[in-house]
């Protein structure tokens, strides 16, 4: 399926896969996709995830910890959950969010090929930039997955136009300098990054790093066709029980577009 | 073995590259920091004012050039070859780590950045960037491992008297690879204002490369040394190899003296299994690491190692690609020296020679101590004696029970 958001504002959900099980990630993410998410980010916990903040490094901790074979969550797993869910909600959008090191070691031609068996749309690949990627593009075209590259605030123009001209499904704008985590407003950066990405794409543009309430979603509205809500998710699935896990994360995301209720006194 | 990403363009080798190895591989945020930093580099290279005042401050404040010093003692003790010392751990705050960190320092304030970030494993490269930063008025950040933190203590209180504040790194194995992610996860954040001073020959381009280049001193200087003292070039120049900044640029001025072995020692640990040493070379395979691709200790699944040492400054994953790409090529030979080892090699050499290297160079010196006495007398072995063993005196006490 292509990635699509037919809904406005689009929204991006990101799960660690494998946190708190890869049980709970499935029905999680089913959950969220019943209650409006037209994409799901599944992230491939790694052991040194430097973009990361710290509500995102304890859930690939938590990953890492257990699951099957000696270190927890592989990416072996991570391609088989996407497979699942892909079975169960046939028309979400489903991206494999990584480190480079676990898809490099996976062989890069071998998870090409994986993925798109098990139904992917797209791959996010945190530390690859378009100028080492290469070979990655042409195996993702190969298979006909959608390479998703992150734009930042710092990127100038002419890396902009770069990113945009390698990347397929979406461009992910980063809302802000740093590393993943909550926020209290959406900064003044993400509007004037999403402008300069639209001069060089016609490609839909989200807007991800510290989205974590119904009121940053709405700005967000105003200037991108998606919101990717991460850190918020994972949080929320981090202070519940598996068992309660879905329900809190249905909920959640279902008031992410009431902007009314959001803004009200 | 996993397999190579290349560059978007392969017809032109894009600078930063080691053969296959190198390149940058980092969040998009910090590209464009990268090129200013790698602009900024190339300036300053070029500027004769830069390098003369690095010059100046090498010699009159650091006090090179180092001395080349004959063992004498430990020679005749072993004999074989010849061996020299290139005495590193004579410079100020005890370690070769000063060189670049002055480099750096005179950088970022070239660059008008006031605040200035580092990651330190043995705590040498934090209290030389927390002296440099003293020296020319930068607020300084050090992260540091807590297991680090403990065992380097007496590194720590340098940091904090010299005025830098030293922040303890809690996350996975709690030494230097952590002391790194969070080192980036800072600059990601405060990319506009702050410099991170990266202490080895590490990471994205440029590191890896300028790291070498304030390093190079070593290799210049050694090379001068022993053609006077011997009227020829060494037999082989025996170098510690954490990430690897000291042998690269105790090899480099030789890389092309083909007749001269060039031989890298890694930190054995206590075992051979993964997570017991830190021997890429021996267990390794290429892969990203904090961005750059090498040789990185992983499991199956391509998750980080844990790894060990007795030396904290040797005690990582991965190792510079330029390592990477001379093991390749055969041009540099790796070997490894466990913990128990490397600490003979302390006693023998403070007890023969009245000199006390660091936990790090001792790897060195016991590769060298191994191979003297298999050597003939005209075989000449130089040891890059990166640092001084003051800062290991609290593991020494414990391990040699004094």
């Amino acid at each position: 399926m292509p990635i699509r958001f037919d809904r406005k504002p689009g929204l991006v959900v990101y799960l660690t896969a494998g946190d708190p099980s890869l049980d709970a990630t499935r029905e999680i993410a089913l959950a969220a996709i019943d209650a409006g998410a037209d994409v799901i980010e599944l992230g491939v916990p790694f052991s040194d995830p430097l973009a990361d903040g710290p509500i995102i490094q304890r859930a690939m901790e938590r990953a890492l910890a257990h699951g099957p074979g000696r270190g927890g969550t592989t990416l072996k797993d991570v391609l088989a959950l996407a497979r699942e869910i892909r079975a169960a909600r046939p028309a979400a959008g489903l991206v494999i969010f990584s480190y480079l090191n676990p898809v490099l070691r996976y062989g890069l031609r071998k998870f090409a090929d994986d993925a798109a068996a098990a139904g992917v749309d797209g791959v996010l690949a945190t530390d690859l930039i378009v100028e080492e990627a290469a070979d990655y593009l042409a195996e993702m075209d190969r298979v006909g997955l959608a390479p998703i590259f992150l734009a930042a605030p710092t990127s100038p123009d002419a890396r902009l136009e770069a990113i945009a001209k390698v990347s397929k499904g979406f461009v992910y704008a980063i809302s802000r300098v740093g590393v993943t985590g909550k926020q209290q407003s959406v900064a003044a950066d993400a509007a004037a990054l999403v402008a300069r990405i639209r001069r060089y794409t016609r490609l839909p543009v989200a807007v991800g790093f510290g989205i974590s309430n119904a009121e940053h979603v709405a700005q967000v509205a105003e200037f991108a066709d998606a919101a990717v809500v991460g850190s918020a998710i994972v949080e929320l699935i981090e202070r519940s029980t598996p068992e309660e896990a879905p329900g809190a994360v249905s909920r959640f995301i279902k008031g992410l577009r009431l902007r009314d209720a959001a803004l009200a006194p | 073995m996993a397999s190579i990403i290349h560059p978007v363009n392969p017809s032109e080798p894009r600078p930063g590259r080691f053969g296959v190895y190198g390149g940058r591989y980092v969040p998009e945020t910090l590209v464009a920091a990268l090129d200013e930093l790698e602009h900024a580099y190339e300036e300053a290279k070029a500027d004769a004012t830069f390098q003369a005042e690095l010059a100046g401050l090498l010699k009159d404040y650091a006090g090179r050039p180092t001395p080349l010093t004959f063992c004498k003692r430990l020679t005749e003790q072993l004999g074989g070859a010849k061996i020299y010392l290139k005495r590193e751990d004579l410079l100020h705050t005890g370690a070769h780590k000063i060189n670049n960190a002055l480099g750096q320092g005179l950088l970022a304030k070239r660059m008008g950045k006031k605040r200035v970030i580092a990651e330190t494993g043995a705590g040498q490269h934090g209290v030389a960037t927390a002296t440099v930063c003293a020296l020319l008025g930068l607020e300084c950040v050090v992260y540091m491992g807590d297991v680090d933190m403990e065992r380097q203590e007496l590194n720590v209180l340098r940091m904090r008297l010299l005025g830098a504040e030293v922040r303890g790194v809690s996350s996975g194995s709690k030494t230097l690879k952590d002391a790194i992610s969070e080192a980036m996860r800072d600059w990601v954040t405060n990319v506009r204002t702050t410099y991170y001073l990266l202490g080895s020959a590490l990471g994205a381009h440029p590191y890896p490369t300028m790291v070498r280049d304030f390093q190079r001193v070593i290799g210049k200087e050694l090379k001068q040394q022993i053609l006077e003292k011997e009227d020829r070039l060494p037999t082989a120049i025996v170098a510690c190899v954490g990430g690897g900044s000291n042998a690269i640029g105790a090899f480099y001025e030789f890389i092309a003296d083909r007749q001269v072995r060039l031989i890298g020692v890694e930190a054995g640990g206590r075992g051979t299994a993964l997570g017991e040493h830190a021997a890429r070379f021996q267990g390794g395979a290429p892969g990203v690491l904090q961005g750059t691709y090498s040789y990185v200790l992983q499991d199956e699944d391509g998750q980080i190692a844990l790894t060990h040492s007795v030396s904290a400054g040797l005690d990582y994953a991965s190792i510079g690609p330029e390592h990477a790409a001379l093991h390749d090529s055969g041009r540099a030979e790796y070997v490894s020296c466990d913990d128990a080892t490397a600490l003979d090699a302390v006693v023998k050499l403070a007890r023969t020679e009245g000199i006390l290297p660091a936990l790090e160079s001792a790897h060195a010196v016991a590769e060298a101590i191994r191979l003297a006495p298999t050597w003939a007398p005209s075989d000449i072995l130089v040891v890059n004696l990166s640092g001084r063993g003051d800062k290991d005196m609290g593991i020494l006490a414990r391990e040699l029970k004094l």
